[in-house]
């Protein structure tokens, strides 16, 4: 099968700092892969210039388009930048806050990238903003609430929604879980296992959790300083770790 | 019956005659001459030429006068006569190192060559109301006379290659505000421009903000240096540059602590300000607020409002700003009608709802 | 007319940017041109970018006509038409028919305009997506893309809160397809005659620098979800002086009792209509 993203040689550097060194790596459709290492090894940076949100200091970002071709991201327009990210991209912020209009209400949110695209039936937007209400498990009577009035789970859970609505073929997350309560990951990260699978989408997600890649990730890259230390099958990796930053990693899951 | 309103014509021409009745005052009292405001009002005249971008004394003291000393005022009205004055040309560069200088102070060594130079300044007043006049009967003479010009402090640190250098031969030729539109992200040179034209109150507030922490700001008073600098041009049909006069200027130079970053190394940093008469208040505020903005290039991370060029020069101006906070006392019948009728249906959709609820409440219990 | 100043006020060089950025606006209906937009002798916020349009078109044979709130003697409207008698020495007039420019705030006259006569918006804020995004750089972005959906955003934010779009005035108009554009604060009222107009409208935003246009018989349209279309206000009375109940009304305080009484906002379309009465 033909892969829907490629990296190759990926660089970004903060001026004399680097933020990611030579990645390269295929995503396939359907794919979810996650990136794990500790705060400063890189893994946002990559995360965001693989995205087209930063652009590259060196090498190349390539996605496979629904009509087939392929588009070097390098040569986007920002106008088709836009419209991928928009339409068949999806991205996760950390921070739900971030991601989210708060100053307008949960429907408003979840139906911005419909209307964006053009839909302009109010009904019919109202209606498929409850259904991904209800998908992400927020009570569909709570429509018209503004996202400040919901816990930071909810929260996470809304941005989740806003972004599948559009039903985006590739989605960057980063660090979704963090910050938020155990618990509250737990169902999250079940949340999202389900949507992953019911939707066949492709997903990069950052984590500097190991458990979360063993719950979600087919495969799993782990960086250390702003280069790719080891990649593999998740699975591999915690039971065989290669690369002693990798060891290190996985012993610390393993003793807690 | 009821006619709709007529006479704005006759309200306005007799509200006319008490303005000019209000202004020129109790008519025993003799009226204000122009050499009077510019010789004793010298400061004031200043700040209405340099915030009109108009270096003309007589006009800016009419302007005063006109404005019965409401500076904003007699600013807009500098500002609305410019437009109509012919630009004959553009003047060279101003040479600010060959300043003939009368005050000149450095916050950041205890002595300089040339010397700090205190000239005339209010700082060491003791701010006591004078109920007697302590002006001298005549000219001071001074001891000896200040040299021609006085090398520049910030110039020291150069030698040493500790303060960023500035290469004035590739600085764009900068656009004119007043003849083209402010366009988003502004240079360095628009913004300097934007901020000398800006308003010294709204300066000093955003100057002040990035001391007390709303931004990273680390400044030293590198140089302050007031004094008069010769005008040139250089017409087309002679081809060779003429002195057309001089004028009085302020200049500041902020030297600012910066830990290096986006590339560049660790270094003091400029920040500029210069206004036309004395104005020492302004020249620093716009030397801070300079630097300040400066923070995209140096890779500073941006989060206060002094930081933001779209947020400072979209509000720094005091005549768009007057203008337009004033502009809510014109009539606002018909949107303020339209409002209105929004407002009936809402507030009759809410007592609605509240009946309902009522009743429901009510059927409920029963 | 006074000759210390050039004809309309502004020097001819001024005149001819002016005139150039309006061919440029007429050619790309509803873009929002900068322009070096000049200080002129009256407050920003106060029609400074009307009266610059206002003064690159006039010439010694125009008649000009100056309303705000739909009236020709509100103070405002008569400074503005005393600054042009003062400085051009043009014929004024309060008759909509016999003007060949009129320059408004917040009104369009009920009267219908003609092909011969051009309609000067005065702006106070040309941006329609600023109160969404203050941003300039961004909103020029989101135009350059034809990217609404964040206007679309905040339709929606009001029917779930109001169950109708609760915009009354200066509401957002899609111009030729193409560019979102705010009709200036006119009421949503005047919003339909946008649409197909024999006359070219030009709206000046003096204090902001930008100057737009709709060419005559260009396609206008409102925003609106196609479930909840767009709507104009409607009275329930007529006009209490000529008798109109088709005209937008303002409604006046006739005693301190707070008795009210509706009358046409449009002084002109009342007066007319009164003296037809009459003969």
């Amino acid at each position: 099968m033909s892969a829907l993203l490629q990296v190759r040689g990926l660089s970004h550097h903060y001026g004399q700092r680097i933020g990611c060194q030579d990645v390269s790596f295929d995503l396939h459709p359907g794919e979810l892969l996650c990136i794990v290492g500790e705060s400063g090894s890189g893994k946002s940076t990559l995360l965001k210039t693989a995205a087209a949100q930063l652009a590259p200091s060196s090498g190349s970002v390539r996605y496979h388009q629904r009509d087939g071709d392929w588009l070097d991201l390098e040569e986007l327009s920002e106008a088709n930048r836009r419209r991928l990210a928009r339409e068949e991209w999806g991205f996760v912020t950390q921070n739900p806050r971030d991601g989210l209009r708060l100053n307008v209400s949960a429907g408003a949110n979840v139906a911005e990238r419909l209307m964006a695209m053009g839909m302009r039936n109010y009904g019919q937007l109202r209606d498929i903003a409850k259904g991904w209400l209800e998908r992400v498990e927020i009570d569909p009577a709570r429509i018209d609430d503004a996202p400040t009035a919901f816990s930071g789970g909810m929260q996470q859970r809304l941005q989740i929604a806003r972004t599948l609505v559009t039903q985006p073929r590739l989605v960057f997350m980063d660090e979704p879980t963090a910050g938020l309560d155990v618990s509250v990951q737990a169902r999250i990260l079940d949340l999202l296992r389900r949507l992953v699978n019911e939707l066949g989408l492709a997903a990069v997600m950052v984590t500097h959790d190991l458990a979360v890649a063993r719950l979600l990730a087919a495969r799993t890259m782990v960086m250390q300083g702003g280069r790719v230390v080891e990649t593999g099958l998740t699975d591999q990796i915690l039971d065989d770790p290669q690369h002693p930053y990798t060891q290190l990693l996985v012993s610390s899951v393993l003793t807690t | 019956m009821y006619v709709a309103v007529k006479g704005g014509e006759q309200a306005i021409t007799r509200s006319l005659q008490l303005l000019a009745e209000a202004r020129r005052g109790d008519l025993t009292v003799p009226e204000l001459s122009l050499d009077q405001i510019r010789e004793q009002l010298r400061l004031g005249v200043a700040r209405v030429m340099q915030e009109g971008s108009l270096y003309d004394e007589e006009l800016a003291a009419l302007a005063m006068r006109q404005a019965a000393g409401d500076m904003l005022e007699a600013i807009f009205l500098l500002r609305a006569y410019r437009t109509t004055l012919p630009r004959f040309g553009y003047t060279q560069p101003l040479d600010t190192n060959a300043m003939r200088v009368r005050r000149r102070v450095s916050g950041t060594f205890k002595d300089v060559p040339g010397g700090q130079v205190l000239g005339p300044t209010y700082d060491y007043t003791q701010r006591l109301l004078e109920f007697e006049s302590t002006a001298p009967t005549s000219p001071l003479q001074a001891e000896a006379p200040l040299p021609d010009t006085m090398p520049r402090v910030l110039d020291l640190l150069d030698a040493e290659a500790l303060i960023e250098r500035i290469d004035a031969g590739v600085d764009p030729e900068p656009i004119d505000l007043t003849r083209e539109p402010l366009m988003f992200p502004a240079d360095r040179a628009t913004r300097l421009q934007n901020l000398a034209r800006g308003d010294e109150g709204f300066l000093l507030g955003m100057a002040y903000s990035t001391q007390r922490g709303y931004a990273e700001s680390h400044p030293f008073a590198g140089e302050i240096r007031m004094g008069e600098v010769d005008v040139v041009i250089c017409p087309e049909e002679l081809g060779f540059a003429i002195e057309i006069g001089s004028i009085t200027l302020t200049e500041c130079q902020m030297i600012n602590q910066f830990h290096g970053g986006n590339g560049l190394p660790p270094q003091f940093t400029r920040g500029y300000g210069l206004c036309m008469g004395e104005g020492e208040r302004k020249a620093m505020s716009m030397a801070l607020v300079d630097r300040t903005l400066r923070c995209d290039e140096l890779g500073e991370p941006a989060y206060a409002p002094a930081q933001n060029q779209e947020f400072v020069l979209s509000h720094s101006d005091s005549v768009e700003a007057s203008g337009f906070v004033q502009h809510l006392k014109l009539p606002h019948y018909v949107d303020f009608q339209a409002e209105l009728s929004l407002l009936r249906t809402l507030s009759k959709q809410h007592a609605q709802h509240l009946n309902a609820e009522e009743t429901a409440a009510q059927e409920t219990s029963s | 007319m006074t000759s210390n100043y050039n004809f309309a006020f502004l020097d001819e060089n001024t005149k001819r940017m002016l005139r150039r950025a309006l061919l440029k606006a007429v050619a790309i209906p509803g873009y929002q041109v900068p322009f070096g937009s000049r200080e002129m002798p009256l407050p920003y916020g106060w029609g400074t970018g009307g009266i610059q349009l206002t003064a690159a078109l006039l010439g010694p044979d125009d008649v000009l006509k100056v309303i705000d709130q739909g009236a020709d003697d509100t103070t405002n409207a008569v400074n503005i038409r005393r600054f042009f008698a003062r400085v051009a020495g043009v014929t004024t007039t309060e008759r909509t028919t016999e003007a060949s420019v009129i320059q408004t705030r917040h009104r369009i006259p009920e009267t219908p305009l003609r092909e011969d006569q051009i309609l000067v918006f005065q702006v106070p804020e040309p941006e329609p997506l600023r109160t969404l995004e203050p941003r300039e750089a961004e909103t020029r972005t989101l135009h350059a893309l034809a990217d609404y959906g964040l206007m679309h955003v905040k339709l929606y934010e009001d029917i779930a809160q109001y169950g109708h779009i609760a915009t009354s005035y200066d509401y957002p108009v899609l111009v030729d397809g193409r560019f979102l554009t705010s009709p200036s604060p006119i009421p949503k009222f005047d919003n339909p005659k946008l649409d197909h107009s024999p006359a070219l409208m030009l709206f000046g935003a003096g204090r902001e620098k930008r100057l737009y246009a709709i060419p005559p018989y260009t396609k206008v349209e409102s925003l609106a979800f196609d479930d909840h279309p767009f709507e104009i206000q409607r009275w329930e009375h007529q006009c209490e002086l000529c008798g109109s109940d088709e005209s937008y009304l303002d409604e006046v305080v006739v005693d301190d009792r707070g008795s009210r009484m509706f009358v046409c906002s449009d002084t002109d379309y009342c007066r007319q209509r009164r003296a037809e009465q009459a003969a």
